[in-house]
């Protein structure tokens, strides 16, 4: 329920709604969509990633002298949590020809695949397999399935969101694989939305020519996820899945290639040595390192893991001064805060207004140029609504959409949507929802090739993880893609790879000398990563905690 | 809760008057208490928090039984009884309010097993349930698992179809299902119904639903390799050329 205050403002947004809904109706665009010359305006001003503070310069390691987040700079400058001299490398707890690091969806479609050719492999996850992102997905993959709609057009779109810095072979392979990959999951029991032609049912997304936004009403994470784990599941003498054990360090050996890594089991901080023939990182993104300040949409683990293990072994980042902010996080009410809003209410007709009810910005800008928009109204225009708990936000007219596409659209292709608000008394069938910019997603990673190889032999890397194919700002719809298309190159190249190693002496000399750097830099800090879990424990809870041991984090 | 407040909140100082006063500042409202036991412990926590925000503001570090924190993984799924009242009642953690006097504990682990089966190999119909779920044929209809479900599904009606051989119904009744487990947990039957339901879905996807001729088309330009010379053509112009092809390109 709304508080009293907003009801004014909520009006508003009824009486302009007939008007709005003759705009949308018009065909034409209900806001006249900006220039290049003003989406540069717009971001610099507004978007948190163009503030001077956001970035600092790190000062060790593959990436040293480039500036890139702050956040993610003191995450690299932190300790490791192990003592290389603890282990005897010789006696291995696990050996397996792939270890894969992270059970979201880039894991499970890698481990598929590699199994297909012949490699087991081992999947490491901090929580359970599928507590990622990949879950959370709501609305849905891009792929240029349409007749009047080609992968190059995508590849097109995928460069221009990412304002062309997206590596081309990478946009290329993930453009290319995309009708293959919906074939993929459909023959693996992915049941995708279609229209009563049996066409694919698809919508238009940020920043999309074309509609090729395919979906599972509003669950198509979740559908793709549990498919994905269903068949891991199906596979136990190739697939190994250790839950509650993330890897915390990679292992390498003595010709610098990957050789595994160094698992804890959360449970019973035990540590195990994973000897593998070649490792796939997959760990997905940072959200819950709260870059800003922000609330975020990612899950609990999201904590960016698999850059510092990567970085410490030496693998190359890419685009780490670049964050995505979803522009339609929950605003209201707080204990929804952060919670994503799927861009498909936009793709169906759903539009962003500000306390007169008046739009004030195209509803599908890419991504940056949407949120920076979003914050210019709140901030400098002072024309968003203030929540009990101090946020800002925007109104996304979700009601309007019944109007456009028919009553009981919402319940039938939003049901995550409306289960989410009606819980608080907000039906969003009659009333609009208060969004603000949510951290989203980590727009680069660990810098790969088409083959999700690194710099490191053995290393490879698939899905939010990496870097490079969505330049510096991801559309919607092409991180399901993404983890689909790189987690099966990662799982094939892989595969392909083990057939030729003999590993050489286990090392963990890289921990070592990353040490020795960190001192000769002269960075003085008890930061310790991989984070693996943020902590929301009240500051005076843990002021008591007098006899606690913190590991960053966790006790 | 430390970083959980956007930036924005700095921000607020003297705002200009807006040209239509619209009224959209809100009154600071009292934080109001009250009482939960976790796990039998009595703690005061935030009337407004959710059961997962409630533990962890009671200075609990979760490991299991949090995951997407979003409604959509089931890694949380609680079971809690209320005062005065002898039900059990049943909740995901991050969804779910607090309220006064609220005996909860979150559940780690379902037990659960999953047959494995080679998707290629089935057959969609009843036979598939038959072999792999014998005890769903158990099912008393007594509608404890409809009413455990946190999502509000049709739970029981899903197990009854799938005893029908009706994967259609089998599939769109549990589309919407988190496998948090909270039906298999109160079932007298034994049955697992989120597995049930994922093979449903799987036969449904693989084998019933109508067959795009579209993407059949496409794959078949993939295959011929159709897009090659416009890919390379794209790939080789420099970043002004492609920009200017891109705030060109018209939209559907």
């Amino acid at each position: 329920m709304y508080p009293e205050y907003m009801l004014e403002s909520l009006k508003l947004v009824e009486e302009t709604r007939s008007k709005r809904l003759e705009l949308e109706k018009s065909g034409k665009p209900v806001f006249k969509p900006m220039t290049a010359e003003e989406r540069d305006d717009v971001l610099n001003k507004f978007h948190p990633d163009y503030k001077k503070e956001s970035r600092r310069v790190v000062h060790i390691g593959p990436n040293r002298g480039e500036e890139i987040t702050t956040e993610v700079a003191d995450m690299l400058e932190s300790h490791s949590r192990i003592k290389p001299e603890f282990f005897h490398l010789d006696k291995p707890d696990y050996e397996t020809d792939i270890l894969i690091v992270g059970g979201g969806g880039a894991g499970c479609a890698a481990a598929i695949i590699a199994m297909q050719n012949g490699a087991k492999s081992i999947i490491s996850t901090k929580l359970r397999m599928g507590d990622a992102n990949s879950m959370m997905s709501q609305g849905g993959m891009q792929a240029a399935v349409p007749a009047k709609d080609s992968p190059t057009r995508h590849y097109l779109d995928a460069m221009g969101g990412g304002h062309f810095d997206n590596k081309p072979d990478l946009v290329r392979a993930m453009t290319e694989d995309g009708p293959e990959v919906v074939k993929w999951l459909e023959d693996l029991g992915v049941v995708w939305d279609k229209n009563p032609d049996h066409s694919m049912y698809v919508l238009h997304g940020g920043g999309t020519s074309r509609k090729r936004m395919h979906s599972c009403r509003d669950y198509t994470g979740a559908i793709i996820m549990r498919t994905l784990m269903d068949e891991v599941r199906n596979h136990p003498d190739q697939i190994t899945t250790l839950e509650f054990m993330p890897t915390v360090e990679l292992l390498l050996d003595g010709k610098g290639r990957c050789a595994g890594g160094i698992l804890y089991n959360m449970e019973t901080a035990e540590y195990f040595i994973v000897k593998a023939k070649a490792t796939i990182i997959a760990t997905g993104g940072y959200g819950r390192l709260h870059i800003r300040g922000f609330d975020t949409t990612n899950h609990y683990g999201a904590t960016g893991d698999g850059l510092i293990m990567a970085y410490r072994a030496g693998a190359k980042l890419l685009y780490m001064d670049s964050v995505q902010y979803h522009p339609t996080g929950a605003s209201f009410p707080e204990q929804i805060a952060g919670f994503l809003i799927t861009e498909k209410i936009r793709g169906a007709g759903g539009q962003p207004l500000n306390k007169f009810g008046e739009l004030f910005v195209f509803p599908r800008e890419p991504r940056d140029v949407e949120s920076a928009a979003f914050i210019r109204e709140c901030l400098e225009r002072h024309n968003g609504i203030q929540t009990p708990s101090g946020r800002w936000g925007v109104w996304l007219d979700s009601p309007l959409i019944e109007i456009i596409q028919g009553s009981g659209y919402l319940s039938k292709n939003f049901p995550a949507m409306v289960r989410q608000f009606i819980r608080y008394q907000i039906d969003i069938t009659k009333e609009p929802m208060l969004v603000y910019p949510s951290l989203h997603y980590q727009n680069g990673g660990i810098e790969i090739n088409a083959k999700c190889e690194t710099n490191i032999p053995g290393l490879y890397v698939a899905g939010e993880a990496s870097g490079g194919v969505h330049g510096r700002n991801r559309l919607m719809g092409n991180s399901v893609l993404d983890y689909n298309v790189f987690g099966r190159r990662a799982g094939q190249y892989a595969a392909e790879y083990i057939k030729h190693v003999n590993l050489g002496k286990l090392s963990l000399e890289h921990i070592t000398a990353y040490e020795e750097e960190l001192k000769k830099a002269r960075i003085k800090t008890d930061r310790m990563a991989p984070v693996l879990l943020p902590s929301y424990i009240p500051e005076d809870v843990r002021k008591r905690q007098l006899t606690a041991h913190y590991e960053g984090t966790l006790r | 809760m430390p970083k959980k407040k956007a930036p924005a909140k700095k921000k607020t100082a003297a705002p200009a008057a807006p040209a239509r006063p619209v009224k959209t500042a809100p009154q600071e409202p009292p934080k109001k208490m009250l009482t939960v036991y976790i796990m039998g412990k009595a703690h005061r926590v935030p009337a407004e928090a959710t059961i997962m925000g409630a533990i962890e503001y009671a200075g609990y570090q979760i490991k299991r039984g949090a995951g997407c924190r979003e409604g959509f993984c089931g890694a949380c799924a609680t079971v809690y009884r209320l005062p005065g009242d002898y039900k059990i009642y049943t909740g995901l953690a991050c969804t779910t309010l607090v309220q006064e006097g609220m005996w909860l504990s979150q559940l780690p682990v379902i037990p659960a097993q999953k047959p494995v089966y080679d998707i290629e190999k089935l057959e969609p119909n009843v036979t598939a349930f038959q072999v792999l779920y014998p005890e769903i044929f158990r099912c008393v209809a007594c509608n404890t698992c409809t009413k455990a479900c946190p999502q509000s599904l049709e739970v029981m009606d899903y197990i009854q179809a799938a005893i029908r051989g009706d994967i259609e119904k089998v599939m769109d009744l549990s589309f919407d299902c988190l496998s948090c487990g909270l039906c298999a947990i109160r079932c007298p039957a034994e049955i697992v119904h989120y597995n049930v339901g994922i093979l449903g879905r799987r036969l449904y996807g693989r084998y019933l639903a109508p067959k795009s001729p579209e993407l059949e088309k496409r794959l078949q330009e993939m295959r011929e390799k159709k897009f090659d010379k416009e890919y390379k053509e794209l790939m080789g112009l420099g970043r002004d050329e492609l920009k200017k092809r891109y705030y060109a390109r018209d939209t559907e």
